[in-house]
């Protein structure tokens, strides 16, 4: 295998989420034969977290969790796992990390893979029964359970996660308010025409909107004063409330990194170069906790989905494979599911893009389009896969595309796309 | 129970006890089958559940609708055009038993 002699001897990955598991799995896919270790916070086998906002809101407490690997996969390719162990110190000099077990591992490379937590509101009540957020399988079970016996639904917070579980739960039958401190849903991160679109969706299945609108507390009821009864608002209003989602963002892990001197970005991210290594150059972060300099926005970031977790991994896995891969350079792409909505995201809008429509929002399916400066920078798909998988392989390739093409039904964007250079 | 059948590119066979609508990608991914990824878990999003149904189990699956076409013109391994399907998207169902074949590459 290319450069395995310059691969380190011993490898510790310091989280089992998408990105660490996937980390291990393409180093000895890659034919690393070193030492390899595994340290997992959480004692739960690993598991994929998208589906925690999506099928189990509907599928209850007992949904079956969707794994990352099979249960044998992490002893079948060597991987030394420690489940229920975390990482507590790094002394950088030393190259040896302290487990929460009390002993220390020395290492080669160190891959931090301690992706985000989610982020609280800081406001009083936020602890009361009732009170949930959605990060980690526990987390699910519990809000998922809690709908069972729920009626009134609020969710702070108009993000993916918000508003997916708002569907969720809305499709069970629920009562369900959506409160944001932003004017439109999901601000940040689509064009005010899917924003639109989504929560127009929602309203008409009956969720209620509450934007432009903070929660100064939660409180508790007459009868329990240790459980959630209403959400106060900042106008004053209250809304009465049984079950709380709190889906508000979240804190990069990176504290692990912080204390031992690594260098940490403005946006609370561990700072990584083209090749996903830190300020030190024997540690490395990956997916959720790292701020990378991203090729298609143009600018250092950090972005929370499967693709970049996975993506991060298998470069991560080629640097010390000694492949020299080059900087990092994947296209974002990104999901989501909103009850029958189904949105894909492939690339990275930008401030002040001019957009165009592709199709009739009135007809349920329709893309946007985002130019910076005439040039294609992301396509949001509402239910067309097609759009979808075409911008992928356009925004790969950075191929050309006008704004009018892009608008027009008549042009044959799937064969454009299959004619653009396919990137190695 | 019904089975599910992997046949793996070296000819190496896996058959997994799955409930009727337990998809051939979710049974793999929980049993640790090789080659099959499930990277999107199940949204029929990321085309790395790609598998060639065994001609004898064709019969019966539920039709392809547009979604699974488009993604699987573009999965890592070749489409065939009467057997590739995205395994998230089928299941054992009322059958006895479904045999899949499991493409060389997903990503
Ligand atoms: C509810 C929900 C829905 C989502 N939906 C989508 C979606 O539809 N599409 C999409 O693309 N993305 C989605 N995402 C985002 C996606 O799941 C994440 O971007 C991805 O999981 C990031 O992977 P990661 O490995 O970087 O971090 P994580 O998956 O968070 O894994 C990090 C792991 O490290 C552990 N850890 C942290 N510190 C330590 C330590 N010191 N020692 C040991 N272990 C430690 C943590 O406990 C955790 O298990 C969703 C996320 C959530 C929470
Ligand atoms: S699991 Fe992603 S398409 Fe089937």
């Amino acid at each position: 295998m290319t450069g395995q002699d310059k691969a380190p001897g011993h490898v510790v990955v310091v989280g089992a989420g998408q990105a660490g598991v996937q980390l291990v799995d393409s180093l000895r896919a890659g034919g690393y034969r070193g030492r390899l270790t595994l340290l997992s916070r959480e004692s739960e086998r690993p598991y994929q977290r998208p589906p925690l906002s999506k099928d189990f809101v509907v599928g209850g407490r007992d949904a079956e969790p969707l794994r990352l690997r099979g249960e044998s996969f992490f002893e079948d390719v060597g991987v030394g796992a420690r489940w229920g162990v975390s990482a507590v110190a790094i002394d950088r000099s030393g190259q040896r990390v302290r487990t929460s077990a009390g002993d220390w591992m020395t290492y080669d490379a160190l891959v931090l893979a301690t992706g985000a937590d989610s982020r609280g509101l800081g406001i009083p009540g936020e602890h009361l029964a009732g009170v949930h957020r959605l990060r980690t399988l526990d987390d699910a079970r519990d809000a998922s359970g809690g709908l069972e016996s729920a009626r009134q639904v609020v969710v702070v917070g108009a993000g993916f996660i918000g508003l997916e579980f708002a569907a969720g739960a809305r499709a069970r039958g629920l009562d369900v308010t959506v409160v944001s401190p932003t004017a439109r849903p999901l601000r940040r991160s689509v064009t005010p025409a899917v924003s639109a679109y989504l929560t127009e969706r929602q309203e008409l299945d009956g969720v209620r909107f509450e934007l432009s609108e903070g929660v100064a507390a939660l409180s508790g009821g007459d009868d329990d004063a240790g459980r959630v009864a209403a959400v106060v608002l900042t106008s004053g209003r209250t809304l009465p409330a049984d079950l709380v989602v709190v889906g508000v963002g979240v804190t990069p892990a990176s504290a692990l990194a912080a204390e031992a001197g690594v260098a940490i970005e403005g946006d609370g991210g561990i700072a990584v170069d083209g090749s996903l290594r830190t300020s030190d150059s024997a540690i490395f972060a990956i997916g959720d906790c790292a701020s990378f300099p991203s090729l298609h926005a143009g600018r250092r970031m950090r972005l929370e989905s499967v693709q970049n977790a996975t993506d991060h991994a298998r470069h991560a896995a080629a640097v010390l494979l000694g492949q020299d891969p080059g900087p990092y350079a994947e296209l974002p792409w990104f999901w989501s599911h909103q009850g029958k909505v189904k949105l894909q995201i492939a690339g990275l809008s930008r401030p002040g893009v001019s957009t165009v429509l592709r199709g009739d929002p009135a007809s349920g399916k329709f893309s946007v389009f985002a130019f910076d400066d005439g040039e294609l920078v992301s396509v949001e798909s509402v239910n067309s896969p097609a759009d979808h998988l075409a911008a992928r392989r356009l925004l790969a390739a950075g191929a050309a595309l006008s704004p009018d093409e892009a608008a027009d039904l008549a042009f044959d964007l799937k064969a454009y796309s299959r004619a653009a250079p396919v990137p190695a | 129970m019904p089975t599910i059948t992997y046949i793996q590119p070296d000819g190496a066979e896996l058959t997994l006890d799955a409930s009727p609508e337990t998809s051939v990608m979710r049974a793999a991914v929980n049993a640790g089958v090789p080659g099959i990824v499930g990277e999107c878990g199940g949204q029929a999003m990321c085309a790395t559940c790609h598998v060639y149904v065994s001609p004898n189990s064709l019969e019966g699956l539920p039709e392809i609708n547009d979604e699974e076409d488009e993604m699987l013109e573009c999965t890592s391994a070749p489409r065939d055009p009467e057997r590739s399907r995205l395994g998230c998207q089928i299941s054992c169902g009322p059958r006895a038993s479904l045999v899949v074949e499991v493409p060389a590459g997903q990503v």
